[in-house]
């Protein structure tokens, strides 16, 4: 059943590498054969960014036909499912009956599977937490023919392991976690806009002890004074039952962008051409509006491949996470770098993440400032200035999501990700990635 | 028969099932649920008041199959355990499955298997096995059902065919032989049953993107849930053939008329 080589993309098209061979076994029973390869990695949605989902040379175990539920139980909102099953089959499934997902990612196209092996988190981390910490059990397949289901108290070692572990520790069968109660599909939303980084980051602070949802936006490609001028938004769902739960349909993407774009597209003019814009897009400071969830938490998800916009040479996202204490002055020090190099990022997200505490061994967030960028793969440049971001961040004992990137050094990773000496002892000796392989180098 | 597992008792949405009022009682049999087009279209039929058999080969498949559907809102799913080459089984099945259901109104015939041409050109046995499962077998289930379904008052009879059977080619010909024979059955078949009530849809998919065709190179790949669609609609309006996607009448149209020494030539 071996195919062809097979090119498989990440999110952000880079880099571009072959796996041997890409497998899409239709039954979980198939699962342990699939591990007596090598080197092997499972793939879900190919959301995550840089390489963390890619396996060069090796093995790809695809998941998209994993998309099978266990169970659901409407009373308790306990839900089973297939590891392959996207966000988007949950909603569609769990909605009606009163329950949303504990934390949504800013797109519904991400496979449980992936949302575990990342511990991915959303708006709502300085209340909620990451993904991880609603996983009530899964199971694991490993390559010498077990197949374990993990807890919190049976084996919780490697429970903790496969939370944020990066699909290195086996591959994920089932997942099965606790869900939320919503009362009906619309978010009570406010957006206010701000006009100084400080500004940005206190309104940021103050918002997130009032609301569930929160999610600020700036624009780094402009400097001086009004560096930091961005739009503040949070949200929370309707409270009171309208009756919009049963008349539940997700939208399909209503555009589809068919080709890699040329790569001026999204070039610094551009860029700097939609962030004045999508500042400006009110005159009022404060908006407040009742919106459907999905243009709230899933913007993006209306153009389908919008990754495609940044043309061959494909994007790179950086994301880091810096504690409270010297926070600022590390953002701001990283906005000074980005700009003085010439890089331009979309939508800069600023968010805080707050202290719940993941059961994941290697997972990203830890208390303090997140922030996020997405820029166009201009090459050199680039790499130099993330580098320099790396500096900034390591020097405030920060860090940067694994999933996310595709060029941190084996140094930055190893010094920041102290855990990772633990965590190896659990990687089933049958898998790996490309991301592991370039980082993990002791 | 192995064994025959009812699920329905572990229903896990029946209490929330109520607030959705429209449940209407609706049977529907598969044979070979474990294939990914029938799970797509057995997807789209769950709502409060489906109640499914699904017939197939490995109980631990067709029930993952089971409890999917029955979290996806079907009220009932019946798995019947068999292999579709075994002809002494049918009986048992159409028997059995209409006792479960009482009254039928969709029997979707999916089961199949699709080898590699260019590794069985000179695999006697194999051929014949191809036959056998494709043709063979889907042709008599098909009209033991439509006899079933005429005597209870009719019903719609789906029959999985391909594109591949509308010529025999290079490259699929085996498989293309046995669903051609399908084709041709199910058509006399419609013409023999309507006025029994029975409808009869041939579904002729163009090459769809799943485990059966993982790793061969095949043009305008569709997927499960296209198909799936495209059948509930045929359903609704009562078809006779659909192609799935519909671009495949007119291509199939054309190779149809290319001119066999030419024909022949062709690589695919």
């Amino acid at each position: 059943m071996s195919g062809p080589l097979h090119v498989v993309e990440s999110w952000g098209r880079f880099p571009r590498v072959e796996a041997a061979d890409v497998q899409s076994p239709q039954w979980s029973s198939d699962l342990g054969s699939q591990l007596q390869s090598e080197s092997v990695l499972a793939y879900g949605c190919g959301r995550s960014y840089g390489d963390v989902c890619l396996n060069e040379g090796g093995r790809i175990v695809h998941t998209r036909h994993l998309n099978r539920f266990l169970s659901f139980h409407p009373s308790t909102g306990i839900l089973r499912a297939e590891s392959g099953v996207t966000l988007e089959d949950v909603l569609n499934l769990v909605v009606p009956y009163g329950w949303f997902l504990p934390v949504t990612p800013g797109t519904r196209y991400v496979s449980l599977g992936g949302a575990v092996a990342n511990d991915i988190h959303g708006k709502n981390h300085h209340v909620a937490g990451t993904f991880g910490c609603h996983v009530r059990a899964l199971e694991l397949v490993r390559s010498d023919g077990s197949r374990q289901v993990c807890t919190v108290s049976d084996h919780p070692d490697l429970f903790a392991a496969t939370i944020g572990g990066l699909g290195l520790t086996g591959i994920i069968s089932w997942v099965e976690f606790q869900l939320v109660r919503i009362a009906s599909v619309f978010v009570q939303e406010v957006q206010e806009r701000v006009d100084t980084l400080d500004d940005l980051i206190d309104t940021t602070v103050s918002a997130e002890q009032q609301s569930e949802y929160v999610v600020s936006w700036f624009d780094v490609t402009v400097g001086g004074s009004h560096s930091g001028r961005g739009l503040v938004l949070r949200g929370d769902f309707v409270k009171e039952e309208d009756g919009s739960l049963q008349q539940h349909v997700l939208p399909k993407p209503r555009l589809s962008i068919p080709r890699e774009a040329p790569s001026w597209l999204l070039s610094r003019p551009t860029i700097r051409m939609f962030n004045e814009v999508w500042y400006r897009r009110s005159f009022r400071r404060i908006v407040r509006k009742r919106r459907h969830y999905v243009p709230f938490f899933y913007p993006l998800d209306t153009i389908a491949r919008w990754n495609l916009l940044y043309g061959r040479r494909g994007m790179l996202q950086y994301q880091c996470v810096v504690p409270f204490d010297g926070g600022r002055e590390a953002l701001r020090e990283i906005i000074g770098i980005l700009n003085k190099k010439g890089v331009s990022s979309f939508l800069a997200v600023v968010k805080t993440f707050g202290n719940v505490r993941s059961p994941g061994m290697l997972s990203f967030p830890r208390p303090g400032l997140t922030l996020t960028l997405d820029m166009p793969n201009i090459g050199l440049p680039l790499l130099t200035a993330l580098n320099e971001c790396d500096r900034v961040v390591r020097e405030v004992r920060g860090r940067v999501y694994p999933a996310k990137d595709a060029r941190m050094s084996s140094e930055m990773f190893l010094e920041t990700y102290p855990e990772a000496q633990h965590f190896v002892s659990f990687i089933d000796p049958h898998c790996s990635s490309s991301f592991w392989r370039r980082v993990w180098k002791p | 028969m192995e064994t025959m597992t009812s699920l329905s008792s572990q229903q896990p949405s029946a209490d929330a099932n109520e607030h959705q009022t429209n449940a209407q009682q609706r049977g529907i049999v598969i044979l070979g649920a474990t294939s990914s087009i029938a799970m797509a279209i057995a997807r789209l039929c769950c709502q409060p008041g489906s109640r499914f058999v699904l017939v197939g080969r490995s109980e631990e498949n067709v029930s993952a199959v089971a409890r999917d559907l029955l979290v996806r809102g079907a009220t009932s799913c019946d798995v019947i355990v068999a292999d579709l080459r075994a002809r002494e089984q049918y009986d048992d099945i159409v028997q059995r499955s209409r006792e479960i259901l009482v009254s039928i109104d969709l029997v979707l015939i999916a089961h199949g298997v699709l080898p590699n041409q260019y590794e069985i050109d000179r695999d006697v046995r194999a051929t014949t096995e191809t036959f056998l499962v494709n043709g063979l077998s889907a042709i008599t289930l098909a009209q033991m059902f439509c006899i079933d379904l005429a005597d209870h008052g009719g019903g719609s009879l789906v029959v999985l065919s391909s594109v591949a059977g509308d010529r025999g080619r290079r490259s699929i010909y085996a498989y293309g032989a046995a669903k051609a024979a399908l084709t041709q059955f199910a058509s006399g078949l419609r013409a023999a049953w309507a006025q029994h009530n029975v409808h009869v849809m041939t579904v002729k998919p163009g090459p769809v993107d799943t485990p059966m065709t993982h790793g061969k190179k095949m043009p305008f790949k569709t997927t499960p849930e296209v198909v799936a669609k495209a059948v509930l609609r045929g359903l609704q309006r009562k078809s006779s053939t659909i192609y799935v996607p519909k671009k495949w009448r007119a291509i199939m149209w054309i190779v149809r008329h290319i001119p066999e020494r030419i024909f022949m030539k062709l690589p695919f």
